[in-house]
This record gives structure tokens, sequence and C-alpha cells, in this order.
């Protein structure tokens, strides 16, 4: 039920909570593929620009708005106060934790395809038959489901709006645009490269990113396995901050 | 096993339990050692000025803040170890006015309803809803209700389960008398019907009116817990005096509340002998009277008596009555 109203939730707005940020991710495309075409280097000849673009965009819009709709949703809650009828239902912490988390991923995974659709239609027709439709959906799905954690730990943490605000841009933003959305990582100097390797956001798209080419920087497996392993991590630590009902239960 | 369910029967026969229950927020001991038990089918009233520890209280047997020690249960359910059952049999109106702006009356209520696992709760929710004068309102953006309605939205989301013991916490603030007169006659009933009561309020009349037992709270402390006909008797014997004078005898000023709505000062009296007293008094160092009434004891006297410091100058409680009413 909680997962349900959650989903209502958006859906009533969803011009802002799902066709703007298509929106916003088709007009990335759109400057980016112009802007940059020439001058990053790829891993795998025959694919344009644009088609390594895409994947890395859909991705981030996945990632993003499943951040965007746990914290955002909880954070009103507490700041309007209504969490307290969430909080007065014998809710288990599990079901709190998994409404909250599967809310983000429908949210994110609507987006995602979303975007991948109009991309699909207007720019580069050879994304529409994926090779590994299943890698992209675990990868889709894992990746919205820790970036929902997140949020929900972000909204759980936060008091206003403004400190929501700084987790998204010290932390979400920064991981998402250093994570090879934009270019393969092995088009950067040594240094970055490492750096990237430590950022679990860097395999959740170089994962997604195989489903659609075969080719990834990192080996399929070895991103399955560290994006797999931070989702369990971080899921158990949000399901345990909740059943404590950190900062919410005082 | 039989032991073990003995014991359940006996907890069991209490539909709420304090026991010892201590809070502090930092330096506050909003809560001090709290016991009292309301039992299946009573109409309690829990009074106390603001900052009392009113709410406090309540949000520990909701499970909505922890306690630092104490247990509270709910119908047999320990609100820190039984979360789950505690919650299914407790309703809580709360204080404060919140609402989810995206969505209407109804889904509001479906929505609660299935929080607590009842998917198909139209049919009651249309009962609550037609008993709160809210069943024209259905289908409006919970944005589009006064302040008023959000309240009786409030009090039909903490029903939707059937909850046996019911917990309002000052549900009439801010609610017009019509609304007042229509939500106690409500309230009556769901107790009638076997759901137990626990009322806050700073309405004494309301808790004189409604309450069969009251427990009145002054800085975390119970000081006052009987039934409401024993308070009242306790103190039938005593006199209110509310007098205006350029100034007070020295013996009696340190017994004198400031009313709040106007320059008059009220002063209890033990007995109606005490007067005399009083009076010689005010001869005897010339003061003149220039207004002077008596009233027979009411429990907004019990309360001021009981929870009223006279060097302690925060808002007495019939401040807050006018405030409100
Ligand atoms: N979350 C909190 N943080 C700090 N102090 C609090 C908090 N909640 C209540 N208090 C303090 O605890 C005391 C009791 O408050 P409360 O239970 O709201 O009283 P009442 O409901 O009787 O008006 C007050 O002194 C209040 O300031
Ligand atoms: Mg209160």
């Amino acid at each position: 039920m909680l997962l349900y109203k959650e989903v209502r939730r958006f859906w009533r707005v969803f011009a802002q909570t799902v066709a703007a940020p298509v929106i916003t991710t088709l007009l990335y495309l759109l400057i980016f593929s112009h802007a940059l075409s020439n001058r990053i280097s790829l891993f795998h000849e025959g694919v344009s620009y644009a088609a390594f673009l895409v994947p890395g965009l859909v991705m981030m819009s996945v990632l993003q708005n499943a951040f965007a709709n746990s914290s955002s949703s909880l954070i009103q809650s507490k700041i309007s106060g209504n969490l307290v009828f969430i909080l007065l239902a014998p809710i288990s912490p599990f079901g709190f934790f998994a409404a909250y988390v599967l809310a983000g991923v429908a949210r994110g995974l609507l987006v995602g395809i979303g975007v991948w659709l109009t991309a699909v239609i207007f720019f580069t027709p050879e994304l529409l038959h994926p090779r590994g439709v299943l890698w992209i959906l675990i990868f889709a799905f894992l990746g919205s489901a820790l970036l929902s954690m997140l949020g929900i730990i972000a909204g759980l943490w936060s008091e206003k709006f403004d400190q929501l605000a700084m987790f998204q841009n010290f932390i979400i933003t920064p991981l998402t645009f250093l994570s090879g959305v934009f270019y393969s990582v092995h088009s950067l100097p040594a240094f970055w490269q490492t750096a990237s390797q430590l950022n679990p956001f860097f395999y959740m798209i170089d994962g997604f990113r195989y489903g659609f080419f075969g080719a990834s920087d990192v080996p399929v497996l070895t991103s399955l396995a560290f994006v797999g392993a931070a989702t369990l991590i971080l899921g158990g630590l949000t399901w345990k901050l909740i059943d404590q009902g950190w900062k919410i239960r005082p | 096993m039989v032991v073990f369910s003995r014991h359940t029967l006996f907890i069991m026969s209490y539909a709420v339990q304090f026991e010892s229950v201590s809070r502090a927020f930092g330096e506050t001991q909003a809560l001090n050692h709290v016991s009292f038990s309301v039992e299946s089918g009573e109409f309690f009233g829990l009074l106390g000025p603001n900052g009392a520890g009113k709410t406090t209280l309540i949000s520990i047997l909701a499970g909505l803040i922890r306690s630092d020690r104490g247990l509270a249960r709910v119908m047999g359910f320990d609100a820190a170890t039984h979360p789950m059952q505690a919650r299914m049999n407790l309703g809580v109106v709360p204080q404060e006015i919140v609402y989810d702006p995206f969505f209407t009356v109804r889904e509001t209520l479906r929505f609660q309803a299935g929080y607590f696992g009842l998917m198909r709760a139209d049919d009651w929710i249309d009962e609550v809803l037609s008993h709160l004068g809210l069943i024209d309102k259905a289908r409006l953006n919970m944005r589009a209700l006064s302040g008023g309605m959000r309240r009786r939205v409030l009090v039909a989301q903490a029903l939707v389960h059937k909850p046996p013991v019911i917990v309002l916490d000052e549900p009439t603030a801010g609610v017009d008398v019509e609304s007042r007169h229509a939500l106690w006659a409500f309230i009556s009933r769901l107790n009638a019907e076997g759901h137990t009561i626990l009322l806050t309020t700073h309405y004494l009349e309301e808790a004189q009116k409604l309450c069969g037992r009251i427990a009145m709270l002054k800085k975390g402390n119970v000081v006052a817990l009987d039934h409401t006909d024993n308070l009242l008797k306790r103190f039938s014997q005593s006199l209110t005096v509310r007098l205006k004078a350029p100034r007070l005898p020295l013996a009696w000023a340190s017994r004198a509340l400031p009313l709040p709505s106007s320059d008059a000062v009220q002063i209890t009296l033990d007995r109606y002998e005490d007067i005399e007293a009083l009076i010689a008094a005010f001869r005897q160092e010339n003061i003149p009277i220039d207004r002077f009434s008596t009233e027979e004891a009411d429990l907004e006297d019990v309360f001021l008596r009981l929870t009223g410091d006279t060097d302690d100058k925060a808002a007495p409680p019939a401040a807050t009555k006018e405030h409100h009413a």
C-alpha cells in the first residue's frame, strides 16, 4: 500500500517527476553529442558517440530519479509532518524500506524507458535492439535500488531541503558525472582512471552499457559483483537505520 | 504456558498502561516517572498546561518517540517491543494538523486503511466521513479544506482500522464551537460503543463534561489522578475569589494568581470562612477593593491549584483557554 501510494505520488505530478527529466536528459544528449563527438575516443569501433552517450544518459537519469524520488518524498513528508501517518501504522521496517526503494526503482525505470525511447526515435535507432536486455534490466534495477537507498538515507538525515540539496550536489552529482557517462574512462589520464574504478557509479553505467554493446571498460561480471555487493551492503544499512527509527523516531 | 496466559490476561484488562515512563530532551525532563493505567472502555482525560508532557507521553505510547525508561502498553502490547501489535490497537489523532497535499480526502483514508492491511474499507470510510460531516468533501483535495475540516480528517484517519484504543491530542483546539460539539458527540458515541478514549485537552469544560477519570500532568509529573467527580468533590469546599484592588495585603499576595484577560487577580480559599480573614486583611492595610466576586470550585480551579505556580509566570491554563476559545 505504501508502495502504491508512493507511486501515485510521483504519478500525480508526472510532468515534474517523469516528463521533465526525460526532456532535460535529451537536451544533454543534443548538446553533448554535437559538442564532443570529435574529441572523445571510444572503446569500441563502429559505435557513434551519440550511441555511446545514450546508455550513459539513460542510466544517469535512472539513477538521479530513483534518488530524487525517495529522498524528496521522505523530506516532504518529514517537513509537512505527514510522515506520522506511516509511523503510526503497523508497517514493518522492511515494508517501509521496500516500498520506498521500489517506488524509486519504478520512477527511475520509467524515466529511463522514456529517455531511451525518445532517443531511439530521434537520434539513435540502432539502439532499439540492445544485445543483452537482461544485463540492462539487472543493472538498471540494482542501480536504481542503490540510489533509492541513498535517497532514503539522505531523506532521513536531512531536516531541510538545502541539506538534501547539499547531499545531492556534493555526493550524487559528482559521482554520476565522474562515472563515464560522457566518455569512456580509457580516455582519461591514469589517475582519474584509477579514481573512477573506486566509484560504484562507474560500474553501474559500465555494466548497463555492456547490455547495449556487449563491450565495456571492465568485465561485466566485475561490475555486477561491485554493484551487487554495494546494493546489499547499503540495503542492510538502510534497513537497519529504518528499524532503529534513525532521526524519525527520536 | 498456563502462567504465561494468566499473566497476559492480567495485563489485558488495561487498555493503556504507563509504568514509570521517563523522557528527557537535553536539560528538559519532559516526563518524570509517569505511571497510570486506563481500563478498557474508559473515557480518560489527560490534562496539563502547555509543556506538561502530554504530547510526549502520547508519542511514546504510539511509538513515535522513545522513552528513556519505563513501559507503555496498548492492550497489553509493549509499544517498544511489540510495536506492530500496539499500533494495530491504537488510533492517534495528532496535535498538529498535518496532511498529504498530493491526495484527496478519500484517497488519504484509503491509503491509511491500506497501511493497516484493510484493502476494502470504503463502507466504513463512508460511515466515518458522514459522522464527521465530511461526506460531501470526500472528493476534494486535502489542500482545499479548512483547518477544522482537516482536523476532522485526522480523526477519521485515526479510526480507519477501528482501533479499540483511541488517543486524541487536543482534538478541539482551533475548531469552531459547532464542530467541537459534533466532535464531542461523535467521540462519546465511540466510547459508548466500547472504544477506550484517552483525550488530552486544554478545555477543562471538555474534560469535565466527557471524562470519567482524569490525570493531571505538571512539568512531567502526575499531580492528580482520580475520578472527575472526586477531583471536584475534593475541592468543593473551596471557593474562588476574583477581585481587583490597587494592591494586595502582604500576607495574601503570594496566593494570588493574575488573571490574564483583566487586571484582576484570583485567590482560591480552602474554606468559606477564609473570606472573612481576606477582607479583614484588606481593611487592616486600608486597601480599597474595586471589584469582588466569588465562585464555586470547578475543574479549572482544581487545575489551577494543582498546576499553577504563583512564582511561575508561564502562561496559566486559563490563558490558554481564552486563547483557544
Ligand atoms: N522534540 C523535542 N525536543 C526538545 N524538547 C522537546 C521536544 N518535544 C517536547 N519537548 C519539551 O518537552 C516538554 C513537554 O512537551 P509536550 O509533551 O509537547 O507538552 P504538552 O503536549 O503537554 O504541551 C516541553 O518542555 C517541550 O519543550
Ligand atoms: Mg501537546
